[in-house]
Order: C-alpha cells, then structure tokens, then sequence
C-alpha cells in the first residue's frame, strides 16, 4: 500500500533561470540606451502589507518602489542585488546551494562588500520580491535545524546523487530538512497524516514511542519558528499528497503563532507565495487542555500577556480555535510547554492526549 | 615735517596707575610694551608714506634673584623724531604729537612712554633712543624719567654720522616680564597686525632665538588721514571756549564758519537763525551760559552736513583681502567696507571681513578679530560690541556650524573710537557703529554662505560620481554575466572618466591636454591635483560652445599639494583644461580628470 505521488513540475527551476537571465539582458538594455538601469518592485513597509483572507495569507499591496542606479543611495544595494542575481543564477546552473551565510562571504570574491549579513539578507528578500520566488528558488537556503522522519520515499535531485532513493524512517534521529530533501521528488507514502512537532525532546520521544506507526504519521520537527524550506516541504506533503496537517506546540502564545506562522504565513514573506499550508490545524497544547488534563504550568508574563493583545487583534486570528483560546489564556492566566504531559509519565502524552486530539480534530 | 608738543600732566599719576595703560603685571606689561613701540613706528613710518619695516628683538637678561628681566629693542624706518624733541617725547609723558583731531594709532602719547617707565621701575636701567630724520646726522640719547618732575634726565648724548640717510627710531631698554606667557598673545597681536598692515614688513627674534616673519605683501601705504576741523554734532563746552579763546573771527557767522567741520556760509546762516544768535555777534562776547545754550543748539540742530570721511583712513577691502590671505591662507574671504557713517559728529567707518579654512582656527565659536585704528584689540573680547552681535547671529542661517573654521574680522576706523575703557581693548555699544557692523558681517556672511553652499554641492557631485565610477562598472560585469551575454555595455554612456593630465610637468605657458567630449553629460566635474612639494599651477577651464573657446573656469592657482574641484553645468561641446607653471621655470606635477555624469 501507499501512495504514490506525481512527478513534481521540473519546469520551477528553469522558470527561474530563465527570469534571472532577462533580469540581467534587461539592465544592459537599458545602459546601452544610456539610461541608468532601475528595477521596480512591490514596497514591503508595513503600510504596504495587507491580509488577504482568499488566500489566508499576508500579500503586498500595489505600491511599488523604483530601485535606480542613478540615485547615489541605491547604488550599493542596487550592484549588490544585480551580483546576487548573478551569484545565485550560477548557483542554479551548476546545481549547487548555499546558505545566506555563505552568500555574505562569497560576495568578496567578487569585490562586492556587504557590511554584514543583515545587508546580504536583505538583497535576497529584494530579489525574491522582485523576482517572485523564495530564495529556495535560489537555491539559498537557511542554517537547517528541523527534521522530518517517517514513512516518505523521496527521490533526490541533487548532483551526484540523482536518482537515489531513500525511506525516511532509515535513520533513527530524523533527516535534516536541508537543501537536497527540499529540492527531492516525493515518491511514495505509507502515511496518512503530518504530526508537527516544535520540539526536539517530543519529536525523538514520537519516534521512540513509535507514533509514526501507530498513528501512521510522518512527524516533522521545527525547532522553534519553522524554517521557510520546512514551511514549504509542509506544504508540499498537504498539496502535493494530500495529507492532513497537525501541529502540536507549547500552550503560550509564542507556540501558537509557531502553529499560525506554519498555517498563514508570516509578513515578512508577504512578498512570497506557496510557503503556507492553510489547511494545517493547530493541534495543541491548548490553553483549555491545562485544565482539563490537569497539566503542571506557569503564570503568564507581562510580556506573554502584551503578545495575547496584539494577536488578538492580529486578522490571522480571526477564526476558532485561535478566538477561544486567546480568551481562555487571558482568563487562565497560565501556559504550559509540551514537556509537561511527563508529568503523568513518558508515554502519557501518546498514549492519551494524542489519540483523543487527533480523534476530536478529524471528526 | 613739523610737529607741535604740548606738555599735559605729570608722569607720576601714571606710575601710580600704570594698570590702566596696561601694564597690569609682567606677562601684560611685555606684551603692552612691544605694543605701543610697534605702533609708534607704523605711525611713523605712514607719516612719510613709506611701507614700514620693524624689526624687534626680545632678548632675555641674565637672571637675578629669580625675577626675569628682557632687553627690548624695536627699530623702524619711520619719520624719525628731530633730535632736540628726542627727550621729551620719550621722556615726559602725555607729549605727542597726535593730540589732533585726525585717526591715529594711539592719542594720548603715554603709550611708549609707560613702556619706557615700567622699565625703568622694574629694573632702573635708562634707555637709549637712537633717531634720525634723515638728514645728515643720527643722535643718540640715553636717558631716565625723573618721576616725580615728570622731566627727562639726559644721561648720555652722541651725534653720528648718517653717511647712508638712514630715517627712523631704535628704542632699546630693559624690563622685567614673564616671556613664556605672554608668548601666545605676542604672537597673535603681531599676525594681527599683519593682517591689517599688509605693507609692513615685521620681524620678530624672541628670547629663544626663533625668528617670526610677517613678510610685506603690498607696497601700497594707504593716504595718511588728514587733519579736520570738529563736527559741531561733536563739541562739549570746554571744546567750544578753548576755541573761542584762540579764535581771530570777530562775528558768528565767520566764527562757525572758520572752526567747524563742514559748515559753509548757508548752514551757518540757517543754524544761527534757528539757534537766535544774531550773526554779527562777537563769539568773544558769548556768557558762559550762552556758550551751553549754544552746544546745545549744535547738537540739536539737524542741517549740518554729516562729518566727512576724508580724515580717515581706512584698511581698504583690496589691502584687508591681502593681509587676511597672507596670514590666513582662507579658501575663502570676503571683505565688505561699509560706508562712511557718524556718531555724535565723529565720522566712522567700519570695514569687515570673514575669512574660513586654511589657518582659521576651528573653535566652538566662530574666532572674532577685532581692530580699532588698525590696532588688533586683543583683550577682554566678550565686552566688545563685536562681540555681542557675533553672539546675537543665527550662523546656521549662514551655512555655519560650530567647530567650523570661520574668522570674523571687525576694523573700526574714526577720529575717536569710543572705547568703554581708559584700557583702549573694548568698544562701546554706539548704535550707529554696532548697525554698521552687524550689516556689514551680515553681508560677508551671506557672501560665505553662498561659498560654503556651492561647496558642499560640488563636494557631494564629486563624491556622487566616485560612487559611480565605483559601481557602475560592477552593475554593468554582472548584469551582462547575469544575462548570459558575451559583451559588458558600454557605461560611458552613463558616466565616463577621462584622464586629461597624469603626473604631468608643468611649463611656462598654458598646455591644454586632451580634450574631453561633453556631448550627453548633463554634468561635468573637473578634478586636479598639484603633487608638486613647493611649486604652484594654474589652472584654466575652457569650454567650445557653437564655435567658440570660451572660458569656463578663469585661472586659478593651485598650491603645492592642493587640490581642485569644480562642477561645469553649462553646456559646451568641447571641454580643455590648461595648465601652466604659476612661477616661471618652477614646473608643478598635476594630475587632471574630467567626470562627465548624462543624468
């Protein structure tokens, strides 16, 4: 049995390609032309970021700003991203990837300097607002720190090692979502749904516990505020496959927005698309689960209290559970972490709550 | 040149207060002391139209019991004082020649004096004068004051021969001091005098040997102000009976006529008819309290012509330009005389100049040089009118923030500058002077303000096209690597940078190098560089507009290791720059870009 997934569209990376290529012939156009090249691209200010409740995500609005190399002050960043573009071009077309780090330092290679990785950072967010596509398109990627483990055949397409399969229950520790496992193709799946998980002591307790085999789950662990690559292959098992997203985080609001971060993106991707998986659920722990499973827990802070306001307010929190539980917090006053279902013993948490959450959430 | 001396008061009021002449304690008195002896000379020297030399040597004495005595000497080429008034003047104070109603250095004639009786307090030794006018002997005196006479005493008397009709005055005595401190000002008063005597030529050898130079950059010695008559605005009573007791006019209307500073038949008639004095009246015959009654009518009376400025002698903007760029060195001045103008019937004139970079100090406070006669005032500024109204501009109207290096030099120049104190270091706050001087720094300010805007911009041109010429290229490597294209474009389009000289030799005429096409810059910027260690260049910028060479930036001079930018804005054609050597066979070594910007 399983699943077997269709070919994900090849077509991605040459799509890129070819968009980066017309960048550069468009900016040489316009010097021969004799005038100074310039690029224009959605504004990302706050004033400019608007929720689009259609797509349950954060968009840009229509203001736009003009990058041009005629104005003194955009002629650092305007060389920097037209270098970047190149950088990343090569990386695509030699089929190699880099982090943002690395991208910082390659740049002095070519006698291009950025005072520090903030400024690099940013460069990469104005290509892939101009050009659309997140830097994983760019084969940029982020130090990874999150896993994946579970019953998922991918097929790698990186150099030197196309065509190669792996399971990803064959190592006991998870498989680190890198650069290669977020550009594979999805084979096959024995799975029927996603167990996320934002901490590393419950995501080797599932997989000591055996939960991806008695619950038939493929567990992915974020570490904290999940990483866009982790964001997008999450998304990729709920579109591309079909399966059915829950995310387990500690009861504050930190560990929620971790969940709604996943769910609706963030505003600092609003410039991207494709990074969200609306259908997801956030599965626990809720604040109401602290007092119905007698959970140990801690008064919230000042500061835990501010963050409840502001999310209360937030439009990605429009609906339920989000509503509910903010309320319940704020009349609790308390939060707990994952961890604290120990309390009852190691395996209370997948013996009990797990298998009466997922049951409540799936009918 | 024939010269009148009036005895006044004894010597022993000054002894007893020597601090109001300003020989307060060691440190004040050297510097007093080379101050009055260098402004006698420069008066000396303008009475007979000659650019002064002075040449002053402070040399220290062999120290006893702890307190330190100098030898003071001070020669010059001036008038030089006709050998029987030789004693007298020198000798016996408030003897002067200047008790007249003209501009002068100093007035009272005590100055040199005090300085030659503090020396003699301090140290009891004479002093000895050597003078001559010029004609065919030198006289040499040594003398003392004796105090309590206020009378000469003639030590010793030489004649000698004057084979070479040597004209001036050597004053050579000794005085106890503090060199060490008074140093800085010394220093300052004579730059100061430099900058308004740009004629003079004045060496000074300090006690430690180090020789200070303030070389003569004109040869030009303004006209010696000329003797006038009183204003009637300006009469008090005494004034008016010591001239009624010396006047040969027997009736009123000759009498106003004969002793008053623009005063002709008709204003006489009309002022002695306002006043309702009968015009055939005797002025001898006038009561004492006709004669108040009279001072008063003068005062109030509104037709008299305003004092004329023919009696004074001001620096002149083109002398004052010379003087601020000799010791200075600004990149840029601006001097502004204002016109004549008068308080209380002394006419005035007040010249001012502003002056920024080069060796203007940078301070917190823009540094305010104040002269009075041509005389640097160099104590207690934060009394001075100048200074007040300094205070009282918003600078940051003119573009000036503090720590910049801007100078403010104020030059008051009348027949009685009123100063606040018998110190002669602060002027008062006369209404009409301190509008005169606020409109006048106003002027010169705007002027630097233009300069300083200007500046910046071609100094944010210049950078904005180094910022280019930095990242175009790279934008233009990368875009056509990016594209996948064989070929970079061609940013000359957008910006160019052409090398018109490099490390080149100057000569004698102007060379032009190679010639720059502007055609679609919008914006030009010339850059050079004089790398030369001593000599300067000049520089021209010629433009080709229709069909024509015209001159786009006049010549300038570039100093050793100075460099230039300008921006061009109009358009021409063609762009050349010329160079030459600013001194014969003194080539430079410069170096010449021209930046042309299309947008």
């Amino acid at each position: 049995m399983g699943r077997s997934v269709k070919k994900r569209r090849v077509s991605r990376r040459e799509v890129v390609l070819r968009r980066l290529e017309s960048l550069g012939r468009r900016f040489c156009k316009q010097i021969e032309k004799g005038v100074f090249p310039w690029i224009e691209m959605k504004s990302r200010s706050t004033d400019n970021i608007f929720y689009s409740p259609e797509l349950r995500q954060y968009v840009l609005g229509d203001r736009v700003v003009r990058r041009s190399s005629r104005i003194v002050r955009h002629l650092r960043p305007f060389t920097q991203m037209v270098w970047t573009a190149y950088f990343v071009k090569e990386l695509i077309r030699q089929r190699k990837t880099s982090t943002l780090r690395d991208v910082y330092y390659s740049a002095q290679a070519y006698d291009i300097f950025f005072k520090d990785q903030v400024e690099s950072d940013n460069i990469i967010t104005d290509l892939e607002t101009v050009m659309g596509f997140p830097r994983e398109d760019f084969n940029v990627f982020p130090e990874e720190r999150s896993a994946v483990f579970g019953d998922l055949t991918i097929e790698y397409t990186v150099p030197g090692y196309e065509g190669r399969r792996l399971n990803l229950t064959s190592h006991p520790d998870g498989l680190m979502i890198g650069p290669a496992l977020t550009n594979s193709r999805i084979i096959r799946t024995g799975a029927d749904k996603v167990i996320v998980i934002e901490k590393g002591a419950m995501f080797t307790r599932f997989i000591e516990e055996r939960v991806y085999e008695k619950f038939n789950a493929i567990l992915i662990y974020t570490a904290g505020q999940a990483p866009r690559s982790t964001r997008y292959f999450i998304r990729r098992l709920n579109q591309e496959v079909g399966l059915p997203v829950y995310i387990f985080t500690d009861a504050d609001p930190w560990g929620m927005h971790i969940a709604m971060v996943i769910i609706s993106g963030s505003a600092n991707a609003a410039h991207l698309r494709d990074l969200t998986t609306p259908d997801a659920k956030w599965a626990g722990v809720w604040a109401s689960d602290i007092n119905s499973y007698k959970l140990p827990s801690e008064g919230l802070s000042d500061i835990d209290i501010k963050r409840l306001h502001e999310l209360s307010r937030d439009p990605r929190y429009k609906g339920e559970p989000w509503q509910r539980e903010i309320k319940t917090f704020m009349k609790i006053k308390k939060k707990c972490e994952l961890e604290a279902f120990s309390r009852y013993g190691l395996t209370h948490i997948v013996d009990k709550y797990l298998p009466e959450r997922l049951k409540e959430l799936e009918t | 040149m024939a010269q009148t001396f009036q005895e006044i008061s004894p010597a022993d009021f000054f002894y007893r207060n020597r601090e109001i002449v300003g020989f307060t304690n060691p440190t004040r008195a050297i510097f007093s002391a080379i101050r009055e002896l260098v402004e006698n000379s420069l008066d000396a020297a303008e009475a007979i139209q000659v650019p002064p030399d002075i040449y002053i040597r402070l040399s220290q004495d062999e120290e006893s019991k702890g307190s330190r005595t100098y030898t003071l000497r001070v020669e010059d080429n001036g008038s030089g004082i006709p050998s029987q008034q030789v004693p007298l003047s020198f000798g016996q104070f408030l003897v002067s020649s200047k008790y007249k109603l003209k501009q002068a250095r100093g007035t009272f004639g005590l100055g040199g004096t005090m300085a030659i009786l503090y020396g003699q307090i301090t140290t009891n030794k004479p002093v000895c004068i050597t003078s001559s006018t010029g004609g065919s002997r030198i006289f040499k005196y040594v003398l003392m004051i004796d105090i309590e006479k206020n009378r000469p005493v003639i030590l010793d008397r030489k004649v000698l021969k004057n084979r070479w009709k040597w004209h001036g005055t050597i004053v050579e005595f000794h005085l106890e001091g503090d060199y060490s401190k008074a140093m800085p000002r010394i220093l300052d008063y004579l730059k100061l005098t430099a900058i308004v005597n740009p004629y003079a030529d004045i060496t000074f050898v300090d006690p430690k040997g180090r020789l200070y130079r303030f070389e003569r950059k004109s040869e030009e010695v303004p006209p010696p102000p000329v003797e006038t008559l009183p204003h009637p605005h300006g009469v008090d009573v005494e004034t008016l009976q010591r001239i009624i007791r010396s006047t040969e006019c027997t009736n009123m209307l000759s009498f106003m006529k004969e002793h008053f500073h623009r005063v002709g038949e008709q204003t006489a008639r009309q002022f002695l008819k306002s006043a309702g004095i009968d015009e055939r009246m005797n002025p001898k015959s006038l009561r004492p309290d006709e004669i108040v009654d009279l001072v008063r009518a003068m005062k109030n009376f509104k037709d008299f012509l305003p004092p004329d400025a023919s009696c004074l002698s001001p620096i002149g903007e083109e002398l004052m330009r010379t003087g601020i760029l000799k010791e200075l060195e600004p990149r840029f001045t601006a001097v502004s005389q204002r016109k004549p103008s008068a308080y209380s019937g002394h006419p005035f004139i007040v010249e001012v100049a502003i002056a920024y970079g080069g060796k203007v100090p940078s301070r917190n406070d823009i540094t305010l040089y104040r002269f009075a006669n041509k005389i640097p005032l160099m104590y207690d500024e934060s009394g001075d009118v100048s200074w007040k109204i300094l205070r009282s501009i918003n600078w940051r109207r003119y573009g000036v923030s503090p720590g910049m290096p801007v100078a403010v030099l104020v030059h008051i120049c009348s027949t009685k500058i009123p100063y606040k104190t018998v110190g002669k270091e602060i002027i008062a706050d006369i209404p009409e002077i301190s509008r005169e001087i606020l409109n006048g720094i106003r002027e010169v300010a705007r002027r630097l303000r233009r300069y300083l805007m200007r500046r910046r911009h071609v100094e944010q041109q210049r950078r904005r096209l180094s910022i280019f010429s930095r990242y175009l290229p790279k934008i233009a490597e990368f875009s056509a690597r990016l594209g996948g294209l064989e070929e970079m474009p061609d940013i000359n389009r957008l910006y160019k940078r052409q090398v018109i000289f490099r490390d080149y030799k100057t000569g004698n005429s102007y060379v032009e190098g190679e010639v720059f096409n502007a055609e679609g810059y919008k914006t030009i910027l010339v850059i050079a560089k004089n790398k030369h260690e001593s000599n300067s260049v000049n520089l021209r910028v010629l433009g080709l507009t229709g069909s024509r060479w015209r001159v786009l930036i006049p010549e300038v001079t570039l100093e050793a290791g100075a460099e230039f930018y300008e921006m061009l804005t109009k358009r021409a054609r063609l762009v050349k720059v010329q160079v030459k050597s600013a001194v014969r066979n003194k080539p430079g070594t410069v170096n010449v870009f021209i930046d042309g910007l299309s947008e």
